[in-house]
């Protein structure tokens, strides 16, 4: 048995994730609920996460590992409160992506992959995110940032600091 | 002015919810297929002609007509709204703007298919669609075009959307059941095709986005109708994401048929090149279809003017066409390096191949190292070969198409650019600043292999 607990909105949100498919096919809302999970959980997944998830399914801790590594979204290691994800496929490269992260690397002093000292970002190069027309761009938690500069980074950068920056998308 | 079938209320305020999106019309192909026999709603799809607008381009209502009724197993419908295919972005916007379109097509598609549950599979980093979708579907629910007993006519339809996180091989419609299974994206071998085992092993139809919401405009105005819009066998209207050097990227809705040289040059729609540089190639129909050399791109082989259609884009094959697929399209002006953007597709298709087929597992780990290799002046001749060699074995010889998605960019670019190919291997300081073509253009240096070309 897991020791993890987890919030109450979160068991509530599972149950409804679960209510959406019939009897017995629970397991697919695991792809869904290991996002949600992860959301609450300083956005990666650890073992005990994992195992927990898989005692709700009654499911079997592997069935989870094995969804978990294949999908690019999750993490599994601790990533920045504020991970900056650059798309770098075709049509954002060809609108100078590279060059955006590159500047926000040497801005924040990290490299590709790494998380700042304090725990505030992290930057990771990411496979096309559909937003070609809109390109270069960055995803940062539920949001696109598109058309970026130079000074669109630096203002995103400093509106995180500030505590001013959304994750989570309202509707 | 094109004819206006998907995003004709785009622009009404508040379309985004139910109230204004019920007031110019919506939900009305719901009430008309009630009162229909599921078959005719079929029929009706059949005649549009209305094909795939995913990227296969296959006829929609015969795929409805495979679907296996005798099983007496219950069938679902399932929405392809994982768009990854690099230059597309037009189910994102349809979505994010429109959702009950996408939902009232899901409802009447359903009912054609007497499907009882239902489901939408977006990708996971479209995660404030889901979001839209959800709050929708919620909508579509309280007033009673959802749920037991739609509109007191005795039919019970659940809808629900739920999500992918990360693969771009959950597009391959027997990878997304997979995923939709709370399973890891690995593409089922076919036959079964979904039609008679899909979800659950249940008879299942897979269809785009933009198929879907296509569907009401169908049901409301009949196949015919809709048919009377393009050219032969491509019907329709059909949403071109496009994106590159060009003055307006964008989403554009545009009737099958349209010149590219207009799509491409007017105002109305791409508006020409961006900073007015020479057009060097286009990936018409995502980063999977062939790249096609500017000198093939407004007029085919034979010097007819092409036109925005599946027929036309591929005319010539693969020696000298390309595909419409996904509408995702790419516009590459003459500071672009080919080489470079090979490899960037190729790193693409190698984190994106699942790994359970080895050509392409294999296969297009090795194109990417060649590619980059090559692209970072540390390649030779035989590269090249070898680089056609791995494509053509990865072709063909793999459980989905991923593996031909992965070979076709790379067999079109040695076989329009070889000479851009051989000048990275010739002359590997020229090349050693990744923006080499920024400051010296390719139609600059290219003389440098054909003159040694003709000494040798």
């Amino acid at each position: 048995m897991s020791e993890v607990v987890l919030s109450e909105r979160l068991q509530e949100r599972i149950k409804t994730l679960i209510s959406r498919y019939p009897e017995g096919k629970q397991k697919s809302a695991l792809i869904t609920i290991l996002h949600e999970v992860q959301n609450e959980n300083d956005d990666y997944l650890t073992t005990d996460l994992m195992d927990k998830i898989a005692e709700i399914l009654s499911i079997k801790p592997i069935e989870v590992y094995e969804v978990a590594t294949f999908y690019s979204m999750y993490n599994h290691k601790p990533v920045g409160k504020y991970m900056l994800e650059f798309c770098r496929t075709s049509c954002c490269a060809t609108r100078k992506a590279e060059d955006m992260m590159e500047y926000t690397c040497q801005k924040l002093g990290v490299k590709e992959g790494e998380v700042t000292p304090d725990g505030l970002f992290s930057v990771r190069g990411v496979e096309c995110l559909g937003a070609c027309g809109y390109a270069p761009m960055l995803q940062l938690g539920d949001f696109y940032h598109e058309f970026l500069t130079k000074e669109k980074i630096d203002q995103l950068i400093e509106d995180c600091r500030a505590g001013k920056v959304e994750l989570i998308s309202k509707v | 002015m094109s004819k206006k079938i998907l995003l004709e209320h785009i622009n009404v305020p508040g379309i985004q919810g139910y109230e204004a999106y019920r007031k110019v019309g919506g939900y009305a192909s719901v009430e008309k297929a009630l009162k229909m026999a599921p078959l005719d709603i079929v029929e009706e799809v059949k005649k549009s002609g209305l094909r795939g607008r995913g990227g296969a381009g296959f006829p929609t209502g015969m795929k409805w007509s495979f679907i296996d009724k005798k099983s007496g197993k219950p069938a679902h419908l399932v929405c392809n709204a994982d768009e990854s295919e690099p230059g597309t972005f037009k189910d994102r916007y349809l979505m994010e703007k429109l959702p009950h379109l996408l939902i009232e097509g899901m409802i009447t598609g359903s009912i054609a298919l007497e499907a009882h549950l239902s489901y939408i599979y977006i990708r996971g980093e479209y995660m404030w669609v889901y979001r839209i979708l959800e709050r929708a579907i919620n909508e579509a629910y309280a007033n009673g075009w959802l749920g037991k007993n739609i509109k007191g006519s005795g039919y019970d339809l659940d809808v629900h959307v739920t999500c992918g996180a990360g693969a771009y091989i959950c597009g391959e419609e027997t990878a997304l059941i997979e995923s939709l299974e709370g399973k890891r994206g690995n593409p089922r071998i076919k036959p079964p095709f979904p039609a008679v085992s899909g979800l659950w092993g249940n008879p299942t139809v897979v269809n785009n986005v933009e198929s879907i919401a296509a569907i009401p405009y169908i049901v409301n105005n009949g196949g015919e109708e809709y048919a009377k819009i393009g050219v032969g066998k491509s019907t329709g209207t059909k949403l071109i994401s496009a994106s590159g050097h060009i003055k307006n990227p964008g989403v554009y809705e545009i009737e099958l048929g349209l010149p590219v040289d207009e799509f491409m040059n007017s105002d109305e729609y791409l508006g020409g090149m961006y900073s007015d540089r020479p057009l060097k190639a286009v990936v018409p129909g995502g980063s999977s279809v062939p790249i096609l050399p500017a000198e093939l791109f407004y007029k085919n082989a034979k010097g007819e003017p092409r036109l925005m259609t599946y027929e036309s884009l591929s005319d010539g094959g693969f020696a000298s066409a390309s595909m419409m697929g996904s509408g995702g399209f790419i516009v590459y002006d003459d500071t672009t390096c080919v080489v470079r953007n090979t490899w960037n597709f190729s790193r693409f298709y190698h984190h994106e191949s699942c790994g359970q087929c080895s050509p392409c597992r294999e296969g297009t780990g090795w194109m990417e190292k060649i590619l980059w290799r090559i692209e970072h002046g540390y390649g030779n001749m035989e590269d090249i070969d070898l680089l056609w060699e791995i494509q053509r074995k990865i072709e063909g010889n793999t459980i989905c198409p991923l593996g031909d998605a992965a070979a076709w960019p790379v067999a079109a670019a040695i076989r329009h650019f070889r000479d851009e190919f051989e000048f990275h291997v010739k002359y590997p300081e020229k090349i050693k600043d990744r923006n080499h073509f920024v400051a010296e253009p390719w139609e600059k240096v290219k003389h440098l292999v054909k003159k040694e070309e003709v000494l040798v």
